[in-house]
């Protein structure tokens, strides 16, 4: 259908630059630990793996936290690579928690079911990392980030992210080096919000075509039109992909403060994150 | 001229430490033989500072402890490093200074001021506006801090001042996924300086910081080239090295004679041209 774009990478070359970010970016904050939430996707495969790789295994808690709608395939698979990263791995039921919570806030819609078990998950992997002092290594790819597919202060908390800045097939392609067990790799991405859910569906388009277009658009500085008639989307479509990372900006930014002084956090209080670090 | 370049990671914002650092790194690079070290970009200081430029600062004009340390170190090695320079009008330059025999003997303000995308240098620091040379025991030398090398006109302002050896000390950012030894940073660089030693027949010496500020990851890749433009060394990228390259200056001599590019430049046809293009004022649509 479309022509392809290349999103090439030197994997061996950029698990090395991951590595030393995650191991820099820990121990210089005064960390030598990690907790990553393990869902039996590919992101968190690869986080878990590389953290694995920059802090050594023992230093890295697999978090595995089913609900009891949670696909039995997605613990399975969450064992097979936590397996593979040889981490030590805890497993915590959030049921419970998230069906009190639902009954008291009288939540049906099950999109909101899913925000409230990811902010159930974040709450734990918080808690864990303050018992071990360690930092949560976050598992958003660009793409999800790009396309705000993500629970606000959920699965989008977090204090760094390796994978961040590549796309989802970027993610595979480093998943392939890394050995991501094959079930993993070659499953459809699922945030796991209902049985059978699946990304793809849920957005109403494809990873592929999501990657390729923000690719162009984001990296490459493409103009948007453009970029939909060389990949030979349907305009309307790459509108929409692009019309969601536009609506979604809020959720790639810090809270708004309102400046009343000389110097306002979030504005001209301009100190870098690693101040004395 | 066997020259280290000191490839590693400063901590940010953090003075005292990073002399600390440096004091030991110019001692080991003394230690095994170099003659003199290059260190990178605002070594001393750490790079993405904004607000904490002025915390950082130090005054060159009367110089206070950390300045006397460094030039204390030049009477083993000579060497250049990149720290924050507040002058007598309270002005804050990104600079690059050579300390040797004891002393600090030459600054150079960084030019040109990246501020763009990742880079906010034009909003931290201002900007230099003098390119000059000075002697080294191996010739005359010229620093540039990561963008000038970027403008080649002050390499060529360099060769023309007398330069036969070129420094260039650098905080360069990673990008291009591995690819080619990251050939938005690392493989760009050998291009760019290989090709202005060719220009201008200088060896060129770059040094670039390791270690990451905010998620940027600095790439090192340190590397020398001779004055044909042939890559002589280079350091690993990502992880610190202080690496030691034999650079050959006499052979600025054969190339010099072989192509004449200096010879034949031509400043006055230049500064001719430039006074017709800078008297032309745009126009307005």
């Amino acid at each position: 259908m479309s022509a392809p774009v290349p999103l090439p990478m030197d994997a061996p070359e950029l698990t090395r630059q991951l590595e030393a970010f995650l191991h820099e970016e820990i121990t210089k904050a005064g960390f030598s630990r990690a907790v990553v939430g393990v869902s039996g996707g590919l992101d968190s495969a690869v986080v878990l793996l590389l953290a694995a790789r920059a802090l050594g295994p023992e230093n890295v808690l697999a978090l595995r936290m089913p609900h009891r709608d949670s696909s039995p395939e997605s613990l399975a698979h969450a064992d097979l690579v936590i397996e593979k990263a040889g981490c030590p791995a805890e497993t915590l039921e959030v049921t419970a928690p998230v069906e009190a919570a639902r009954e008291v806030l009288g939540i049906e819609d099950p999109l909101r079911r899913g925000n409230l078990a990811a902010r159930v998950r974040m709450i734990f992997l918080y808690d864990r990392a303050m018992a071990r002092r360690a930092l949560v290594v976050g598992t958003s790819n660009k793409t999800e980030l790009l396309l705000g597919y993500s629970t606000r202060w959920g699965d989008g908390a977090y204090d760094l992210d390796p994978v961040g800045d590549l796309y989802k097939c970027q993610v595979r392609q480093l998943g392939e080096h890394l050995g991501v067990p094959r079930e993993v790799l070659g499953k459809p991405p699922s945030a796991d919000l209902w049985p059978g859910q699946t990304d793809e569906a849920e957005l109403g388009f494809t990873y592929d075509d999501a990657d390729r277009l923000l690719w162009l658009v984001v990296d490459r500085r493409v103009p948007p039109a453009e970029a939909i008639e060389q990949l030979g989307l349907e305009r309307d479509l790459g509108r929409t992909i692009l019309e969601r990372m536009r609506r979604t900006q809020f959720k790639r930014a810090l809270p708004l403060v309102c400046k009343v002084q000389a110097r306002t956090i979030g504005i001209d209080f301009r100190y870098p994150r690693d101040w004395g670090l | 001229m066997k020259v280290a370049l000191v490839q590693d990671t400063p901590r940010l914002g953090d003075v005292a430490t990073n002399l600390e650092k440096t004091v030991e790194l110019l001692e080991e690079a003394a230690h095994r033989g170099a003659d003199l070290a290059l260190l990178p970009e605002l070594f001393l200081t750490g790079y993405r500072l904004g607000d904490l430029v002025p915390e950082v600062a130090l005054r060159l004009d009367r110089p206070g402890p950390e300045i006397e340390r460094l030039a204390a170190v030049s009477r083993r090695i000579p060497f250049a490093v990149g720290l924050v320079e507040e002058s007598s009008h309270h002005l804050y330059y990104n600079v690059a200074a050579w300390f040797e025999g004891g002393e600090l003997r030459h600054v150079h303000r960084k030019c040109y001021l990246p501020t763009y995308g990742m880079f906010r240098e034009g909003m931290d620091f201002a900007r230099g506006d003098r390119i000059r040379t000075f002697p080294t025991p191996f010739g005359r030398a010229g620093l540039l801090i990561c963008e000038d090398a970027w403008h080649p006109s002050a390499a060529t302002l360099l060769a023309l001042e007398g330069a036969t050896l070129v420094f260039v000390l650098s905080a360069s950012p990673l990008r291009g996924l591995g690819v080619g030894r990251h050939n938005l940073s690392i493989d760009t660089w050998v291009q760019l300086l290989t090709t202005l030693a060719r220009f201008h027949g200088f060896p060129v010496c770059y040094v670039n910081r390791t270690g990451f500020e905010d998620g940027l990851g600095f790439g090192g890749g340190s590397f020398a080239t001779d004055a044909a433009g042939n890559l002589l060394a280079s350091a690993r990228d990502i992880d610190p090295e202080l690496l030691l390259v034999d650079v050959p200056v006499d052979r600025t001599r054969d190339m010099r004679f072989a192509y004449p590019l200096l010879r034949d430049e031509r400043p006055e046809l230049v500064h001719r041209e430039l006074g017709r293009i800078l008297g032309r004022t745009e126009e307005t649509p």
